[in-house]
């Protein structure tokens, strides 16, 4: 009982030991709120990575694919049929995707992944990343609003005003081109995408690719001169994509208010070009497609790679159709599928699953996360070291604690004597010191746990303060593209940290309290 | 009254037990042929050198004689604070010096009652839990919480007994030498032990706030039967005592009846 009130008591009036106690406090609430945002953000990120992606993905070993994708799908819903949700057939392809911009044209290198929007929809969560679902917001004011629902069907379909600025965008490559006409100047060297963009009066202006109605034609690239104009010439083209922000966008700086903003150089409504590889002997596979909308997930990744466009078209064109004619993907080969479970947790089953019942050898099955391993690994190690670090920040609170307490037993030296006088034994006054030491990491780190909650809750405001104060915006949205630092606290890691700290303190403390219980009580009470 | 005895001659170390011969109480704690040098540095600094001394059940000794001469150490023997070089320290017979650790702390708990030159009260403590505290030594927490208001009655009994009721709340800080004094002997009481031993308890009081605590330990030695060994520099105050042990140079030099 001696122990627990001297303890007790030492704690309330010793201040020199609140200078351990801030440090421990210190250290706890830094843990807490670098693990909170750094969860935040891997949370945030696995999301948007999770979201592009699917929970799984059978992939065919070769770039061709497979073409029999049906019973491909219908053998796995067999195997595995109870843990699945939905799966959708994709084309993955290496392309080059190139438009026009003041200056020149620019070509990026992409990843076209071809999709059937409504399949697709099922198995990710992609529909809300289309920008013209969200809303458009600048140093939080809103400057747009989502052009559509998020809950509208999701395809092909441009918006309103996508579509008006097609007709602007139309109007104006007309003119553009009737003047290079005139001065003879040929400043794109691909006729075949020119012409289809610029519409009316022009051959291929049927918005349909040159190779749809003949498939003869399919070897030489250019279109056939005789399709007639029966359409409207405005109306977008057959293969349309969503196209990463990242591609068409660039950031930089306002001179008049040194603010970072985005730059488009390309909206929805306009045309780009693409160059991809046929199937078999590669071979360059061209296509132009209609801008229908720009997605911003948020993983620079993602945003500056890739491009979905419709699974039919991109069959087309890689020649992966066998009746040429049909424009239906189950016609054609794919190159994987994407897979959504109905219990994320079941994955290692479905995945030993599907290894044993697909053809060896030709199949890869992967989860999203093993398909990102690296990225998520390299978080992971990150999290770990900065999470060793920190702790030495405690741990350095520990050795505080080492010193003020040596200090605190030369000062009670004449109590520990009374005390043994009194008959406690030397066990008894070293669970004094080592109860003194557990008090301390518990005040310490309760109120750290405490502060680094608050500290994570009010992160968004402490930051706008910060900003405020030195002048300069701590945390860009135009870098993270999060309108604000997005934390999660794992309770776990709360409570392991506030018992790590616990710990230190206690261990801290064992020096100190041998030393105390060693002490003669002779020796102790005789400076008087 | 006083009884038992010893003696050491001046000259050389002798190591013998006289047997009670005037009276019948029994022998209650005993020192025999005790040696006890202190090192300071690579000398030995001897402090007693062969004392023998027995206290009889219900004795009020004191050990008088010149600082330095072991009568502290002395003190601090009999009371298990220390151990001998050489000798023995006896408790109604039984040698109590070399038991175990733990054997010792609750001997010094339940057996022994300390009152100290300066107090030695804990300061982070009010004066009802320093009354406590050897009753908090001796049980465990729980044992303790469980029966925390006999306890309390009991300290507060003895406080009341000192004449400190109205101070019960007060730290130590905030009385005077001789409340502090008072505080210290209630402290020693509490336990209810068999023998109180005082080092120099009015050494740092006034000469009547030094006669009140004698007066206080008269009475519980003439009421209670309590064995009290006292040491003091002043030979005044050990004449209140029954017999006087006088130490000069770590040896027993003489002893007298004090009454």
């Amino acid at each position: 009982m001696y122990k627990l009130l001297l303890s007790g008591r030492y704690l309330r009036t010793r201040f020199i030991a609140l200078a351990s106690i801030v440090s421990v406090m210190l250290g706890v609430a830094t843990m807490i709120v670098v693990n909170s945002v750094m969860a935040g953000f891997s949370g945030e990120m696995k999301v948007r990575l999770h979201g592009i992606l699917a929970d799984m993905m059978v992939e065919s070993v070769s770039s061709d694919g497979f073409d029999d994708s049906e019973s491909v799908i219908q053998a796995i819903n067999q195997v595995a049929g109870d843990h699945i949700e939905a799966i959708t057939p994709v084309i993955e392809v290496y392309g080059m995707m190139s438009f026009d911009w003041p200056g020149g044209t620019i070509t990026q290198p992409v990843t076209l992944v071809g999709i059937d929007p409504q399949g697709k929809d099922m198995v990710s969560a992609i529909r809300q990343y289309m920008m013209s679902r969200q809303e458009i917001r600048e140093d939080g004011r809103l400057v747009r609003a989502p052009l559509r629902q998020l809950d509208a069907p999701f395809d092909w379909e441009l918006t309103d005003e996508a579509m008006q600025h097609r007709r602007e965008w139309l109007q104006w490559e007309r003119i553009r081109a009737r003047a290079e006409q005139h001065q003879g100047a040929v400043m794109y060297p691909e006729p075949s995408v020119e012409g289809e963009s610029l519409g009316g009066g022009d051959p291929f202006a049927n918005a349909t690719n040159p190779f749809d109605d003949d498939p003869l034609a399919v070897d030489d690239e250019q279109p056939d001169e005789q399709i007639a104009d029966t359409r409207d010439p405005d109306a977008p083209l057959s293969a349309r994509v969503f196209i990463g922000v990242g591609l068409i966008s660039y950031p930089y700086v306002e001179s008049e208010t040194g603010k970072t903003r985005t730059m488009m150089m390309l909206e929805p409504g306009e045309d780009v070009r693409f160059t991809t590889v046929t199937t078999g002997t590669p071979d360059a596979a061209r296509f132009a497609a209609t801008v229908a909308d720009v997605f911003k997930s948020g993983m620079s990744e993602y945003d500056s790679t890739l491009v979905f466009c419709n699974l039919e078209e991109l069959q087309l064109a890689r020649k992966m159709l066998s009746p040429l004619d049909e424009k239906d993907w189950r016609n054609g080969s794919v190159t994987s599928l994407q897979i959504k479970l109905k219990d994320y947790d079941d994955a290692g089953i479905v995945a030993q699953k599907l290894l044993a019942s697909l053809p060896a050898g030709e199949f890869q099955v992967r989860t999203w996360e093993q398909k990102q391993g690296p990225l998520l690994q390299a978080v992971e190690v990150e999290a770990a070291i900065l999470n060793v670090l920190l702790f030495l920040i405690i741990a350095v609170a520990g050795f505080g604690i080492l010193a003020i307490f040596y200090m605190i037993v030369v000062e009670k030296t004449r109590d520990i004597g009374i005390l043994k006088a009194l008959g406690a034994s030397s066990g008894g006054v070293m669970s004094i010191f080592l109860a003194y030491g557990l008090g301390l990491g518990v005040v310490g780190s309760g109120v750290g746990v405490g502060l680094g909650l608050l500290f994570v809750k009010y992160i968004n405001e402490i930051e706008d303060g910060v900003s405020w104060l030195t002048g300069r915006k701590v945390f860009d949205e135009t870098i993270y593209y999060f309108h604000e630092i997005p934390t999660s606290v794992h309770p776990a890691m709360v409570v392991w940290v506030a018992i790590g700290a616990m710990a230190i303190a206690v261990l801290a403390s064992v020096l100190p309290a041998r030393r105390a219980s060693q002490l003669d009580p002779v020796q102790a009470l005789r400076y008087e | 009254m006083a009884a038992a005895t010893m003696t050491a001659d001046d000259s050389q170390v002798t190591s013998r037990t006289v047997p009670i011969a005037k009276q019948p109480a029994p022998t209650h704690v005993a020192a025999v042929a005790i040696d006890k040098a202190y090192r300071k540095g690579d000398m030995k600094v001897p402090v007693l050198r062969g004392v023998d001394l027995c206290v009889s059940h219900g004795e009020f000794l004191a050990i008088v004689g010149q600082s330095g001469c072991g009568k502290s150490t002395l003190l601090h023997l009999l009371g298990l604070l220390d151990g001998p070089d050489v000798g023995e320290v006896r408790l109604k017979g039984k040698r109590i010096d070399d038991l175990p650790t733990s054997t010792r702390d609750e001997l010094r708990n339940r057996v022994f009652g300390f009152v100290f030159q300066f107090y030695h009260l804990l300061p982070e403590l009010t004066l009802l839990e320093n009354v406590m505290t050897p009753m908090m030594i001796r049980h465990s927490a729980w044992e303790f919480w469980k029966r925390r208001t006999e306890f309390k009655e009991q300290a507060e009994e003895i406080v009341r007994k000192v004449g400190l009721e109205h101070r019960r709340r007060h730290k130590p800080s905030e009385l005077s030498g001789g409340e502090m004094q008072r505080a210290a002997i209630a402290r020693s009481l509490v336990g209810k032990p068999q023998i109180l031993l005082a080092d120099e308890p009015t050494g740092n009081l006034d000469a009547s706030t030094g006669g009140e605590i004698m007066d206080v330990l008269a009475r519980l030695n003439a009421d209670e039967g309590l064995t009290i060994i006292m040491v003091t520099h002043d030979d005044r105050l050990a004449h209140e005592a029954s017999r006087i042990v006088r130490l000069s140079e770590g040896r027993i030099q003489r002893l007298e009846d004090a009454a």
